[in-house]
């Protein structure tokens, strides 16, 4: 759907197909936030303590987190590529975010987040290397890298864990603190969806990406730079895992060998739900940062009409199922409409 | 391009088949599989002077059989240019499925049979929405893992079932009487002598060849594209709820979690099979050594006292690595091909500037 629309927007910058084409743009975001509206709503009629501002603070800081990997997962599908590593990339970046703490524990919060930075990076380099020069698919490589990343995260923790106790106060308030009743999670990825959002619509290299995703070769021919954007999608998508691994720590206060196993597919429904075309090319990172807080809230609203959260990766799996499914039945019945717009015009 | 193939990659034409003359001939996939193969079990004997003996190669293959027999379709789909990811979960919930109804009062065979038939309908699921709405595979079975494994924890959260009946239950852990096979193994073997017969001697398996060889040109040809795809899937969904029956017999137990993370194992061993992952190429005889070597390899593994998790980078290396290898002589032409033309055009500009002076 999106896909078509897309283009269009891009093709015909005026008239009334553009007009069209920003209603479908719009209406997912507009349908993700109608359903917030209808899950809270409906939540909160069953136990009003659901809007209440703990609850709310708890959602919106956990959403933050699946929504700041949702801004790096949303680059790399726009390519029509796919990183399946951002889990363990979060896993390895947080423990090391921690161990740096309990061997150095004054070290300053700039130079906690810039290691975090760095470790991301590297593994998005990794990952972009093999896609861009080995010409592998990026599924096959990040799978392997999802292992291999979650293995030496593994062989390099063990047993150990590192508890809120062991890292200063200034590190741990990033996670629970809050401005005028805002937590700082939340600040922190409003801003990051804001710039991201309006890097993706102004910047040449982010259009690129759309572009790519939308017909590599013909991206190629128009002589966009492809091997070289689509590492750097990479990079960028590990960047972003590797500080929200120094935020997850902040937040949850513990880590181990395990944290952050299985991100990956709350991620990738988030980013799917939100709008973001599986086959590549389209999609914003607001939407993908919507779907984040919409599964988070029913999450959360499942919890409060008692239904066990163990249900909570079945909806997900089931959210992403759907909304590759509903976004294919909405392109099949959109496309001939569009088509004929089109002979009309010429 | 294969609906897998996310990567975008040049169409560039084969001008060149390459030939296989002298040594080259011996530089087949499967020949090279067989000295890994070698290596490995090398490796084991030098670990453990016990890895040869006929108890261990009983433990060997019967840590591999259920991946073993869900490599056995993933082959069949990725030869089409497909992959099915959710296998692993498949297989949980089909285990959780069995036990759940053997609680409730099913006899026990009944409770298997139905524990397959689950499967075969979840991978029709699948199916369904890779050939009649014509989503991604990639993106259709990432979906199917987290859901499957998602309704199994949502079923069966935190409890483990067992008390199946002994007898049937031991089959899990005993070998073949007279025999050292455990009867996984047994059924895998037999599985891939049908499966090798398919996919090398049969019009079908031609036709799943062309599918991956060319998906338009194959329907073209009057080939059933989406009918194959979709009993590829059915098939897939099937084994792994076999698989999941056979996984929760060896347990003697059914938890939610059962084999979470196997997918990783099972595209392994497809892929180092020598089976292209954008599609149209590969052997039976290629996996079924594939299986033998990561057999080998997690037992060899686990002698030398590697952790679980260290064994997780190994295979994730092999993963990689046997995807990158046999794209390695395509590699090598391209970077050619580019330093001849950076050098051609050194010359041309050389030869211009001499013109123009």
């Amino acid at each position: 759907m999106t896909a078509v629309a897309e283009e269009q927007k891009v093709i015909q910058p005026q008239g009334s197909s553009r007009a069209f084409a920003e209603v479908l743009l719009r209406f997912r975001e507009l349908g993700i936030v109608l359903a917030l509206v209808l899950v809270v709503g409906a939540t909160t009629i069953d136990n009003h303590l659901f809007l209440s501002a703990t609850n709310v603070q708890q959602v919106l800081s956990a959403a933050s987190i699946i929504a700041l990997l949702a801004i790096g997962e949303t680059i790399v599908i726009i390519t029509r590529n796919v990183d399946l590593s951002i889990g363990s990339v979060l896993g390895v970046s947080a423990y090391a975010s921690g161990e740096l703490y309990v061997h150095h524990p004054h070290v300053p919060l700039a130079l906690v987040f810039l290691l975090a930075l760095g470790i991301g990076v590297v593994c998005g380099m990794v990952n972009g290397l093999i896609v861009t020069v080995a010409r592998v698919p990026s599924l096959v490589v990040t799978l392997g890298t999802l292992y291999i990343i979650r293995g030496i995260d593994g062989a390099w923790a063990g047993g150990n864990q590192v508890n809120a106790s062991m890292l200063p106060n200034s590190f741990n308030k990033i996670g629970y603190g809050t401005i005028a009743g805002v937590p700082y999670l939340g600040i922190i990825a409003i801003l990051a969806v804001a710039i991201a959002t309006y890097a993706m619509r102004s910047f040449r290299t982010a259009r690129d990406f759309y572009a790519i995703g939308s017909d590599p070769d013909a991206a190629r021919v128009a002589g966009i730079p492809v091997g070289w954007r689509v590492f750097l999608a990479f990079v960028l998508s590990g960047a972003i895992a590797g500080v929200a691994g120094a935020v997850w720590l902040s937040y949850y206060g513990s880590v181990d060998a395990i944290a952050g196993a299985g991100y990956e597919f709350q991620v990738i429904a988030a980013v799917v739900v939100g709008g973001v075309a599986i086959f590549g090319g389209s999609g914003s990172v607001l939407g993908a940062a919507l779907g984040a807080l919409l599964l988070n809230t029913i999450n959360s609203a499942l919890v409060v009409v008692n239904v066990s959260s163990f249900w909570s990766q079945a909806l997900a799996g089931g959210l992403l199922v759907g909304a590759i499914a509903f976004d294919r039945l909405i392109a099949v019945r959109v496309a001939p409409a569009l088509r004929t717009r089109r002979r009309e015009r010429v | 391009m294969s609906d897998l193939g996310f990567q975008p990659h040049d169409e560039i034409p084969a001008t060149e088949a390459p030939r296989r003359t002298g040594i080259g001939v011996f530089l087949r996939w499967e020949v090279l599989l067989l000295v890994l193969l070698g290596g490995t079990i090398a490796y084991g004997a030098a670990v453990s002077p016990y890895f040869l003996h006929s108890t261990n190669l009983f433990y060997i293959s019967l840590n591999v059989g259920e991946v073993a027999i869900m490599a056995l379709p993933l082959t069949l789909i990725v030869v089409t240019g497909e992959i099915d990811l959710s296998v692993a979960s498949m297989l949980g919930l089909s285990g959780v499925f069995m036990a759940e109804l053997f609680t409730h009062g099913w006899p026990i065979w009944p409770a298997m049979i139905m524990a397959v038939v689950l499967g075969a309908f979840l991978g029709a699921v699948n199916g369904f929405l890779v050939t009649r709405l014509g989503l991604p595979s990639l993106a259709v079975t990432i979906g199917t893992l987290t859901l499957y494994r998602g309704i199994a924890q949502g079923i069966l959260p935190t409890d483990t079932i067992g008390g199946f009946p002994t007898g049937l239950a031991s089959i899990g852990v005993v070998p073949i009487p007279h025999t050292h096979i455990p009867y996984s193994i047994a059924f895998f073997l037999a599985l891939a002598v049908v499966f090798g017969i398919v996919l090398h001697a049969t019009p079908l398996g031609r036709a799943i060849f062309a599918i991956g060889a060319g998906q338009e040109a194959a329907f073209f040809a009057g080939i059933r594209v989406k009918r194959i795809k979709f009993w590829l899937f059915v098939l897939s969904g099937t084994l792994s709820g076999f698989a999941g029956v056979l996984w929760t017999l060896r347990f003697a137990s059914a938890r939610y979690d059962a084999g979470v993370g196997m997918e990783l194992l099972v595209v392994t061993i497809v892929l180092l099979g020598g089976i292209s992952i954008f599609g149209g190429r590969g052997t039976i005889a290629g996996v079924i050594v594939a299986v033998a070597i990561l057999g080998s390899l997690q037992t060899a593994l686990t002698a030398d006292l590697i952790p679980a998790q260290d064994q997780n980078i190994v295979v994730g290396i092999l993963l990689v690595a046997s995807v990158i290898v046999p794209n390695g002589g395509e590699l090598y032409r391209r970077a050619r091909a580019r330093l001849r033309s950076a050098e051609a055009r050194r010359h041309a500009a050389a030869a211009a500037k001499a013109e123009g002076q």
